[in-house]
């Protein structure tokens, strides 16, 4: 990890195909925080980590305090073929890249690192499993062992709970409070709003193409009384889970 | 056993220039086979196969049989496929199988009415089935050499082609030149086509790479185990292929080829990861 970055979006507007989906947000993550961002589907939640990965180019605005800082970013559906033949281990090793690139050598150094983040998300004994034998919960642990060996400054997290189980969740949770606390700063797209008000001290409310930012308690207030929130939307998902 | 299995190289030495220039194309393709059914890209293997033949009917067209121009005609078109069938998938709302099919039979027509111009059937056949019976040594000579090259390219980029086919835009993410990778690997697939067409055809040269590796698919945990195997088994489907021609006068290549078939029938059969037989013992695969 190096320093902690601040980041700070300015009239930031994004869409696809020319039409804006998020329009002149304003948006300061303060470093070393957690922070959730709530809203309807569709109202932007993806498409906002997506630009602070780097993989959506903004139609106006700015994105400033990414230069020079490890970002990693987990999307809710990676897209990975959970057929391909490779072990838990070599799986999660991809998140040295960074260490030890296209041509290094992953010694016993780096085999012992990947050992280590694989007990942390729970799965110490499974290295040598293919990753075509875990279950939907299981690979969702190995996609967090590979993002701790990522050693990422700026995490970026979306939906990462959608379609786990409530050990899992309460695991990976865990471990992104402890991110937080190691100074990490950690941003995650959320619809269970017990979630975001058990855990994450700051909120980003995505709504009609604008954004509202503020302390989970402030923002979550403006919704209604807890724990029934009023926007429907939100209201159907969190209801759901809850 | 001496008769059946040496003799024919012993003996003759264009059944020894056969082996090495099929050996040389099993060695190349089965590697390459292995990465594009890993990224479900089978299909585009097909159309750049075929689209190899019109580039080399040009060249045949304009030097005769010659292995130069027929090469490099060759090596410009299967580019253009490769290229060609992507970016007619990302710009227009149909999905890439279609377009893929397209190519492979559009170039597969131009491909024969442009030989047919000038040639005669048996330049037809040469093009369509191969004649690793009479390769020449420039011939061998190139085979050998685009396998070497393949071989070392795999041998330094078999992280980046592992990671490019397992998650590339997480690969992208963190080695942002890292989409260098995915062209290198499309123009090593179209240099072993290329092998491929030489000595088996435009027809047959998919077969060597596809077959193989979609066998050992069914046998290996690991992708280093799956090519080593596809390599195994291309090599044992050329040398059985070319015994059998020889001594029951069959076809060549498509021998070979169907040898490989054999193998991969066998395997989907039989095979230790997901055949029907390792199927049929899950029990989620049991009846309720």
């Amino acid at each position: 990890m190096t320093a902690a970055p601040r980041i700070t979006v300015r009239s930031l507007s994004l869409g696809y195909g020319g039409r804006p989906v998020v329009e002149h947000l304003d948006w300061n993550i303060t470093p070393g925080s957690l922070t959730a961002i709530i809203g309807a589907n569709g109202s932007g939640k993806s498409t906002l980590l997506r630009a602070v990965a780097g993989e959506l180019r903004p139609l106006a605005g700015t994105i400033d305090g990414l230069d020079g800082i490890r970002t990693s970013y987990l999307p809710q559906d990676a897209g990975i073929d959970r057929s391909f033949p490779i072990s838990v281990a070599d799986f999660s090793a991809m998140g040295l890249w960074r260490k030890v690139g296209a041509f290094g050598r992953i010694g016993r150094h780096w085999s012992g690192e990947t050992e280590r983040a694989l007990g942390l998300v729970g799965l110490s004994g499974a290295s040598r499993r293919p990753i075509a034998a875990l279950s939907g919960g299981e690979f969702q642990r190995v996609l967090f062992a590979r993002l701790i060996l990522e050693d990422a400054d700026l995490i970026l997290l979306d939906e990462p709970f959608a379609a786990v189980d409530r050990e899992t969740t309460a695991d990976l949770v865990g471990l992104v409070r402890q991110w937080a606390a190691e100074g990490r700063t950690v941003v995650v797209a959320l619809h269970d709003l017990d979630q975001v008000r058990q855990h994450f001290p700051e909120t980003l409310r995505l709504a009609a193409r604008r954004g509202v930012q503020g302390a989970t308690a402030q923002i979550l207030s403006v919704l209604g009384p807890a724990p029934v929130p009023t926007v429907p939307a939100t209201m159907l998902r969190g209801g759901a889970v809850a | 056993m001496h008769d059946l299995l040496i003799a024919p190289f012993a003996d003759y030495a264009f059944m020894r220039k056969a082996l090495i220039g099929a050996i040389a194309v099993a060695l190349g393709a089965a590697p390459i086979g292995a990465f594009l059914i890993l990224r479900r890209m089978s299909l585009t293997g097909d159309a750049i196969g075929h689209g190899i033949l019109p580039g080399a009917a040009v060249g045949y067209l304009l030097a005769g049989l010659s292995l130069t121009a027929m090469t490099v005609g060759g090596l410009v078109a299967g580019m253009a496929v490769a290229l060609g069938a992507a970016a007619v998938s990302r710009r227009t709302a149909q999905r890439e199988d279609a377009s893929l099919a397209a190519f492979t039979i559009i170039s597969l027509a131009a491909g024969v009415m442009l030989v047919s111009l000038r040639g005669s059937n048996l330049d037809l056949l040469h093009f369509l089935f191969g004649s690793v019976l009479a390769l020449p040594d420039d011939a061998l000579v190139l085979l050998a050499g685009i396998a070497t090259v393949t071989l070392v390219a795999f041998a330094l980029l078999f992280r980046l082609f592992v990671a490019d086919a397992l998650d590339p835009s997480f690969l992208r993410r963190l080695a942002p030149r890292s989409g260098l990778v995915h062209y290198a690997f499309l123009a090593l697939a179209v240099l072993n086509l290329i092998a491929g067409f030489h000595a088996l055809g435009t027809l047959m040269a998919v077969g060597i790479m596809i077959l193989p590796a979609a066998a050992a698919r069914f046998w290996a945990r690991s992708v280093g185990a799956v090519v080593v195997v596809a390599v195994a088994i291309a090599v044992a489907s050329c040398v059985t292929g070319l015994l059998l021609a020889f001594h029951l006068d069959l076809q060549p290549s498509a021998t070979m080829i169907l040898c490989s078939g054999v193998a991969y029938v066998a395997s989907l059969l039989v095979g230790r990861e997901g055949s029907i037989a390792t199927r049929r013992r899950l029990p989620s695969a049991v009846p309720a």
